[in-house]
Parts: structure tokens; sequence; C-alpha cells
């Protein structure tokens, strides 16, 4: 095999491929719990598992600050408008993970004081099934959006402005 | 969602800029308010001059879920109303059932439901400490603690197969007996667990910062606290010596010898060295009960209440028979009604059951003892600093899934 030389090698892509992959391996959750699966999230980020291995240990407290969210428990009616608002607040582009059978469905709980599934609320890029999920399972799910974020699914917003839609406006 | 001033100051009937008081909103997504309490406070200046919780943000309405399920799938349900320490949920739930019955359960099993209840005490409080210590800006507690916890997940995977829900009591019994290979990994984890109490000790108790903070910080006095209905850690931090398992045994506590660990300041760092203390009695009942694990049966003979094993199913025609009953009917209780208590990490958990003689419960209701403490939360931080706010929170301990339930 030749040997790569370094300072005389080229690489080419996309830009819109350089920053889905860049974008994907650095991923930055909301610090945002809500029952059972927090504690399997908090689980997650500590140190058996270190999602940091992954990239996406940086939890932020603020959604301003944040590009994943990861709704890591059961949505109750009351709680669905501050999860609509976090997620508005998030800067774009932003993926969210349903984590857990609450989240994604209602779970256990089909009742009246449960949204049966966050999907109502919030689009949803992926789910994750368990109630709660192991955190291998968290881990799936981040590897997962990874995958698609580098696939260029949802959403997939220009870094800047094309030089070609300032010069039409 | 995002409030103003005045929208605040007007549901505190506090009027916005009185005397230079500002209205503040902590939560519900907040990283300290340890899941989504939220908190509206009136500060002048960075003193609190009043607060007011906001509960209802994760009301689940689990204890009407209960209703539409038998007894048995209860199991299930009863975890996720404390899902820090599912398993003494799950006991509480059992042992109503079973009273209700009228059966009592074989001493072995009382032995390991003792076993995995005190393990889980033990987790809960290693997520308190790493928690709390996090808030009070130290990150590390954190990892270390959460280290030790995934050991005890290990011991629950082990016997219930789940990590951390693990519905391992079942009414009459076991999910199983114990699994072979159990009682050496157990062992090794009781073994290392008393060098990492030190360590965290070390960690924490001769930060400056951390005994700055939680000494003297957010106290109330006794008569308050007993009108408020504290129990647990936080009452025995004020030097009541209650607990239920010496005052009320049940599930055979009282062959065990064990302290019951209680300081007198009532502030929050005499709370940090109660749930410190309680660790190491936990993991002295949890080797008293693996040492003296009886043997015998691990479940009741009635196969009307726990269904026969698998190899007398395709034997016996009445065990089929019984086993097709309690998965499509389940059992049905006589009427009557009955309060079940524990001794939960956080306080009394109780567990009040009402039966109208079907195999599903006509009523349930689950008495928190993280709501009971968390009302006393202005109380504790009147006249206090903004900061201690997130000092008194972590103290209380409080699981949100259980206030609001």
């Amino acid at each position: 095999m030749a040997t790569v030389d370094d300072d005389q090698s080229v690489l080419f892509t996309s830009v819109k491929k350089l920053s889905a992959w860049a974008r994907s391996n650095s991923l930055w959750p909301a610090q945002f719990g809500l029952a059972c699966c927090a504690i399997e999230m908090m689980a997650t980020a500590a140190s058996r598992f270190d999602l940091s291995r992954f990239g996406a240990e940086v939890m932020r407290a603020s959604p301003r600050q944040a590009d994943v969210m990861i709704v890591a428990g059961r949505v109750c009616q009351k709680m669905a408008p501050v999860v609509r608002e976090l997620y508005d607040q998030m800067p774009e582009p932003k993926w969210v993970i349903a984590m857990g059978a609450c989240a994604s469905c209602g779970g256990v709980f089909a009742n009246y004081a449960v949204v049966q599934g966050v999907d109502r609320v919030v689009p949803v890029d992926i789910y994750i099934p368990g109630c709660p999920p192991s955190p291998e399972g968290l881990i799936e799910g981040v590897m997962r959006l990874q995958k698609k974020i580098r696939e260029g699914g949802r959403p997939v917003l220009p870094l800047m402005t094309p030089a070609t839609e300032v010069a039409e406006a | 969602m995002a409030y103003t001033q005045e929208q605040i100051a007007s549901q505190m009937d506090a009027e916005p800029g009185r005397g230079g008081n500002m209205v503040l909103n902590l939560g519900p997504q907040h990283p300290s308010t340890h899941g989504v309490l939220r908190v509206k406070v009136e500060l002048d200046g960075e003193q609190v001059v009043r607060s007011e919780p906001v509960i209802g943000y994760l009301h689940t309405g689990i204890e009407k879920t209960f209703e539409d399920l038998m007894y048995q799938q209860g199991c299930m349900l009863a975890p996720r109303a404390d899902y820090v320490s599912p398993i003494i949920n799950n006991l509480c739930w059992v042992l109503g059932v079973e009273k209700l019955l009228g059966i009592e359960v074989p001493k072995r099993t009382q032995y390991i439901r003792v076993l995995f209840a005190e393990l889980s005490r033990i987790a809960s409080h290693l997520v308190w400490l790493g928690t709390s210590a996090m808030d009070m800006g130290a990150m590390s507690p954190f990892f270390y603690t959460m280290q030790q916890r995934e050991l005890i997940l290990d011991l629950n995977e082990m016997a219930a197969g789940y990590r951390m829900n693990p519905s391992y009591f079942r009414v009459g019994g076991l999910m199983g007996d114990l699994p072979p290979g159990f009682p050496e990994k157990l062992y090794a984890f009781l073994d290392g667990f008393p060098h990492w109490l030190e360590e965290y000790h070390e960690l924490l108790d001769r930060n400056p910062i951390w005994i700055e903070r939680l000494q003297h910080t957010a106290t109330i006095s006794l008569e308050q606290a007993l009108d408020y209905g504290w129990t647990g850690p936080l009452i025995r931090a004020l030097g009541v010596p209650f607990d239920l398992r010496k005052t009320n045994p049940y599930s055979s506590y009282e062959d065990f010898d064990f302290d019951v660990p209680t300081e007198t300041e009532g502030d929050v760092y005499a709370r940090y060295n109660v749930r410190m203390r309680e660790m190491g009695e936990s993991l002295k009942i949890v080797r008293q009960a693996m040492d003296n694990m009886p043997g015998g049966p691990w479940r009741v003979a009635d196969e009307k209440i726990y269904p026969p094993e698998k190899t007398e199913i395709r034997q016996s025609m009445e065990a089929l028979i019984y086993h097709f009953k309690l998965f499509s009917e389940g059992f049905m209780v006589p009427p009557g009604d009955v309060f079940s208590a524990v001794e939960g990490p956080k306080g009394v958990l109780g567990c009040y059951v009402v039966s109208e003689g079907s195999s599903r419960p006509n009523r349930v209701h689950i008495r928190g003892p993280s709501f009971y403490n968390l009302q006393a939360l202005p109380a504790m931080i009147k006249g206090g600093m903004l900061a201690d706010i997130v000092a008194a929170i972590g103290s209380l301990d409080i699981v949100l899934g259980e206030v609001d339930r």
C-alpha cells in the first residue's frame, strides 16, 4: 500500500458533506430530563458508558446552546407546551430523540395525563424503545442520528447563505 | 413557557419592582431542579423574600392507571413513581396487595426483598449524592457515585433481567430465585463499597466550598418539620430517630441489626451526613441478609396467586387452568382497603389500595414522601440567598415522579 504524504495530499468533498460530518460528531444535547429515562440518560453520560466517546456529552443547560433534544421520559399535558417552547428556542439545525416508550407513544400511561408520544408536539428523528432504554440503547440511538445527519437527513440548512441567493436578493 | 416579569408577578400576587423586588422563575427546565420542578421566587437583591413551588409538570395519572391494570401488573407500574429507588416502590405495592389477600410470603422471599430494597436505597442515595454535589459545582463525585450505582444495577440485571425498573418483587413471591453466581457478585460489591464511601467523604468533607454552602443552610425548626409531615433522612437530620424499619418492621426487618443515624443541626450538611451514614447501615443489612439467607421456597404455594412452574404446566391440567386464569382475568382480591407503608430512601412511602372484590383495584393512592418534603421549601429558603435554593432543593432529594404522580 502506498504511503500517504500528508503535506501533498488533497481531499475533495462538498461543503454540505463536510458540515454534516462535523455536526454529526459534535452533538450538543439539551440537559433536560423528565422522568425515569433521565436517570438512564445520566448513567449514559457517566463513567461506565461515557457518551463523550461519541462526541455527544456536552449537555447544555440552555436550549439555545443545544442542537439535540433528548426527550427522556413521559411528557404530560402541562409539560407539552414547555417542551415545544424549548424546541423553538433551539437554533437550527436541530434534531429530536424520543427516548423510551413514554416519549415515543405514551408507553404504559395510556391515560388522560400523558401526551401519547412527543411527536404530537415536536418532530422526532429517532425513537428509542425501552422502559427505560438501557444506556446501550441510547448510544445506539445517538449513533443512528449521527448516521442520519451524515446522510443528509432532515434538516440540512446551509451554513451560510449561498452566494447565488445573495446575488438574487 | 416563557413568562414575563408581570405574568409571574401576577400569579404570585406580587408587584414587579415593589421596593426593588424582582420576581424570578426557576424551572421547569433547570439543571438543578432535579426534574421538572418550577419555583417562583420573589427576590430583594439576592435575598429570597417569598417563593412558591409549582408542581404538576410530571403529572402522569399513575394512580388512575393502576385502576386499569390487574394487581400483578401493578408490580410493573409502581416502580415508575419514584424511579430513583424503583424496587422500594415495588415492595410497598406487593406488601399492600399481600396484606389484602391475607397471605404471607416465605422467609427466604422476605430476606431477598430486604436485600434488594437496601441495595436500592444505596443506589438512590448515590444518585442524590452525585447530582446534589454537581449542583454545588463539584463535578467529580457524580462520576464516582454513578460508577458504584452501575454495580448495583448489574445485580438487578442479574436477578431480574433488567437494570433500572426491574419489577423483581411479585405478589406472592419474586420473579425467580437468586441466580447462580449472585452471592459472589454481591460480596464483591459489599467488599469494595466501603472504600468508595470513604472516597466520597474524601472528595467532599474537606472541600471548603462544600462545607460553607451546606452548613447552616436551609434549616427549619423541628415543629415546622413535623407540621409539614417530613419523614426520612430529613427528619432524622433534626434528631428524630423515626424509621419505619425499626418502629413498624415489615418483611422481617426485625431480624436485622442496624442503627438509625441521626444528626441534630437540621441543615443541609446534617442531611448529607445522615444519608452518608445510612448507606453504611444499608450495607450492613445487605450483608446480614446474604449471610443468613434462609433456604426453602421463594414463592407462595398457592397457584391461584402465583403462576405455576412451566414444567408443571406441561404435565398438569389444573396448573394449565390456573396459569390461564391468572393471565386472562387475574386473581380476585377480597373487598377491603389497606395502607401499607415502607421506609423509602426519601421517607415514609405509603400505598393505599381499595378493593371491591375484582381482579383490579378500585382506587390506589401513593403517599410519596417527596411530595410532603417539598412543601417545606418556601419555609426553608425564606430569608436565604438565591444560590441556597439549589442547595435546599438538592438536600430535599425530591423525585418529581413521586411528587406529581
